[in-house]
């Protein structure tokens, strides 16, 4: 169902994004990059004190015209941002919750391979694009 | 490899024999014409001298090599011991008597035997003659024939390279066939296990070509796929090879492994397991997978971090990408460690690797560890697996994909459940909608006021406030009848209701004629109700009559009151209006066809009390009641949600179940009354309506004129 999957490093490089629509695939690298800018705010507005109540989920960052961006940070200040195709309206919020929970796992069991390193890109993990390209495959 | 150990005089006689063999002096190979006659000569029953041939390796050779022939010499003492014949045993059995072998070859034999009793061991000479065994100790992995099927031809000239490996131990004797031969008495089992964990420290690729074929080429069956090298007897491809192959990682355990018990238990499997399984792990081979798993985690029960674990398989060599492969697929729990079973199964993915398989993409079933609830007494080591593994889940996340084994099913059960309960709306269980509207308008009554369940009532009397007019008290009896039945059985469900209905009627049409209608309208209502609710209209209209009564004061009503008005009061007002609007909702359909009869009939009887005011109400209350038709059904939901629906309470422990039992049971009893009591008034309605159309029928012929 998404367009677009990034994770995002607590540095704010990527670590991981994939685009399903082949062509224009530097449009979604940038609108994810500027929802990172949506992320922090988001974060920060929290304050400090709520940091252990801070719900992952951070929900829609900001819709454009045709896509609406989602976001979701770990505690360890690793992003998610998914970005989705607007006129899919049969996503509601929770399809999304699921999602993002989706990868958290799936990237947890990417991080608990001792043969990854933490901050390397991820590509070695077969299950970790498998999921992804099922969340994205449904798009279509 | 420990391999095969020789006493000197042992050596002796087999390198004798081996000379004879060697016809061609090759001095690495014997022929197997040669070989043959020796083993007829040993009297032994044909299909042993066959199984020997396979064990030690020559099957999947093709040929006698030095290790192969000493082998198959001590398997025939073996036989002719009377031992089992078990790779293991070639070891394990102490003092085994030469073999001994009739014919012109005994003579030999004989004195060779003789003369070699007494020799000292030289297997330092032999182990120099012997492919050298590759001494690493530290390969204990007996698993020799569990090279991984590699349909390498190659191996058979890597034979005569033999060990890749420098044996770090010197290997007492023939060892790398040694371990072959344990892979081979399964016989005939396609199975080609993979090689063992020799792989990181020798050639594995070496190894694999031998076991597997070994054992299916003996039977004869076609060996998977990747060994078609094995195929037949002829062919063997060099397992004798990967025995020496397996150099010394697997070394140390193949003379230990009891070559018996191995023996048996890869037939065991053999039989058991697939019939083309690569992946399976041989006895052998497990042992030797668990010997390294102490080296790292002494406990077996244990887990190895995952940096240990990086370490260990680093040394494989293997590029990090694919172990990083090999851990995703190995590690099931998720959780950064690897149980034994893990363990082994990433072993056994490393051996395979290392021999040239391709990884799966999925972990092949036979490496799957073990899940808690397996007790499998076939499998060597497996129980520490599960021990693990039960362990492991607790630090996997609850939400791991459900993919994970599928003993494991409680996990993913709860985890569903959990997000299922979590995420999706409770969906309450639907009775009947008469049933649900029984319950949610019972609810409702036993708590709203009077008015608002009046209002769904005076909804619809309002459309046929006009033609009811002409109605009669009877007809508004009726309808107050039903309503009042069905707005005491909600109220009360064993209600007093219909009995004092029909009294109550006259009095409460007698009591609305405040509106302007008077007690047609009244009674225009009424039959309005009973149509449009043909069960539940009634606890409006009831409902409205209690409203009215109250101001008028019936005692009739009054009685009714106190029923209704407690029961009312308590549930929710609006909840209530639903409830009567669902059900005059109901009403509305049943009665369609009966509206106009009623209406007529109804206009000699005595106009309904209030038919103005039900009117106005109902009128009002039409317009949302369609809305709370649908809320209706979201008050159900939610009446049904507050006891715990069935569905979500899987997975709950029993006692919400029971609980939630207990009350669906309850309301179950409760909506049984109100349905026969509804039933019951549906048939006083129906006789009303005969009655009312017979004096519709009568004023007929006036109303024509």
């Amino acid at each position: 169902m998404a367009v677009c999957i990034a994770v995002i490093a607590k540095e704010n490089y990527p670590l991981y994004i994939r685009s399903s629509p082949t062509e224009n695939e530097l449009k979604f690298h940038y609108m994810v990059h500027t929802s990172l800018d949506v992320v922090d705010e988001k974060i920060s507005a929290m304050g400090k004190a709520l940091v252990d109540q801070r719900e992952l989920y951070l929900g829609l960052l900001y819709p454009t015209e045709d896509y609406k961006v989602y976001g979701y940070v770990t505690n360890s200040k690793v992003k998610f941002v998914m970005v989705v195709d607007s006129s899919n309206t049969a996503l509601r919020d929770n399809e999304i919750r699921s999602m993002f929970r989706k990868l958290h796992n799936s990237y947890t069991d990417v991080m608990c391979n001792p043969f990854y390193n933490p901050g390397d890109r991820i590509q070695s993990s077969r299950a970790f694009d498998n999921m992804v390209t099922s969340m994205m495959i449904q798009v279509c | 490899m420990e391999g095969l150990t020789l006493s000197d005089a042992e050596q002796k006689y087999y390198s004798d024999l081996f000379s004879y063999c060697d016809i061609e002096s090759t001095k690495k190979v014997v022929v197997n014409g040669r070989v043959l006659e020796l083993f007829r000569a040993a009297q032994l029953p044909n299909d042993v001298v066959l199984q020997i041939m396979e064990l030690c390796g020559a099957t999947r050779l093709g040929y006698f090599g030095r290790s192969q022939f000493y082998i198959a010499l001590k398997l025939v003492a073996v036989a002719q011991s009377g031992f089992p014949l078990r790779v293991e045993s070639i070891n394990t059995v102490k003092d085994l008597p030469l073999p001994r072998f009739v014919a012109s070859k005994n003579e030999q034999e004989s004195r060779h035997a003789a003369s070699y009793s007494s020799d000292s061991e030289n297997q330092g000479s032999y182990s120099g003659v012997i492919p050298p065994p590759p001494g690493r100790g530290q390969v204990k992995k007996g698993s020799v024939s569990h090279d991984t099927v590699q349909p390498r031809t190659s191996a058979d000239a890597q034979e005569p390279a033999s060990p890749v490996v420098s044996p770090q131990q010197s290997p007492p004797t023939s060892p790398h066939t040694w371990r072959k031969h344990s892979r081979h008495p399964s016989g005939g089992n396609s199975e080609r296990p993979l090689a063992g964990p020799g792989p990181f420290w020798s050639p594995f690729g070496e190894a694999q070509s031998g076991s597997s074929a070994g054992d299916a080429v003996w039977s004869g069956h076609s060996p998977p796929p990747p060994q078609e090298n094995w195929v037949s007897f002829a062919d063997t491809p060099p397992t004798s090879t990967l025995l020496t192959m397996h150099p010394a990682s697997v070394q140390d355990q193949t003379t230990v492994r009891t070559v018996a018990s191995a023996t048996t238990a890869i037939e065991i499997r053999r039989q058991s397991s697939s019939y083309d399984d690569p992946w399976k792990i041989t006895d052998e081979q497990r042992q030797y997978y668990v010997n390294q798993f102490k080296t790292i985690q002494p406990d077996l029960n244990g887990f190895i971090p995952g940096s240990a674990a990086k370490e260990f398989f680093t040394k494989s060599k293997l590029p990090i990408l694919e172990l990083s492969h090999i851990w995703e697929l190995s590690d099931f729990d998720k959780d950064g460690a690897l149980t034994l079973d893990e363990f082994c199964a990433a072993f056994h993915l490393v051996v395979a690797r290392k021999n040239g398989y391709d990884l799966p993409e999925k972990l092949p079933e036979s490496l799957m560890p073990k899940l808690i609830d397996l007790e499998d007494s076939a499998d060597v080591g497996d129980q520490p697996g599960e021990v693990g593994y039960s362990g492991s889940p607790a630090e996997a996340p609850p939400s791991k994909s459900p993919s994970m084994p599928s003993l494991n099913q409680t996990w993913p059960e709860l985890n569903q459940s959990s997000e299922d309960t979590a995420i999706v709306h409770p969906v309450p269980i639907r009775m009947t909608p008469s049933k649900i509207h029984m319950q949610e308008m019972e609810l409702k009554r036993t708590g709203s006021d009077h008015t608002n369940p009046t209002s769904p009532l005076l909804v619809k009397p309002s459309d046929l406030s006009e033609e009811n007019k002409i109605n009669s008290s009877v007809k508004f009896a009726s309808g107050n009848t039903v309503g009042q039945q069905q707005a005491g059985v909600v109220a009360h469900p064993p209600a007093v209701p219909p009995r004092p209905q029909p009294s109550q009627a006259p009095g409460p049409a007698v009591h609305r004629p405040v509106d302007a209608d008077g007690l047609i309208t009244h009674t225009s209502t009424s039959p309005q109700q009973i149509p449009e609710q043909p069960n539940f209209a009634d606890f409006s209209q009831f409902e409205v009559f209690a409203a009215s009564n109250v101001n008028e004061e019936q005692d009739d009503e009054a009685e009714k009151h106190p029923e209704v008005l407690p029961a009312e009061k308590a549930s929710d007002p609006a909840n209530s209006l639903r409830v009567a609007k669902a059900d005059s909702k109901t009403e509305e359909k049943t009665a369609a066809s009966a509206p106009t009869n009623v209406s007529k009939g109804t206009a000699p009887l005595a106009p309904p009390p209030k038919p103005v005011r039900r009117r106005l109400k109902s009128e009002d209350e039409l317009r949302p009641e369609v809305d709370e038709h649908t809320q209706k059904t979201g008050v159900l939901a939610a009446v049904l949600a507050s006891q715990p629906s069935i569905p979500r309470s899987v997975g709950k422990d029993k006692k919400a179940i029971q609980a939630s039992i207990r009350r669906n049971k309850e309301t179950n009893t409760v909506l049984a009354r109100l349905n026969s009591e509804l039933q019951q008034q549906l048939k006083d309605v129906l006789e009303e309506r005969i009655s009312l159309e017979v004096q519709l029928e009568q004023l007929r012929p006036f109303s024509h004129l």
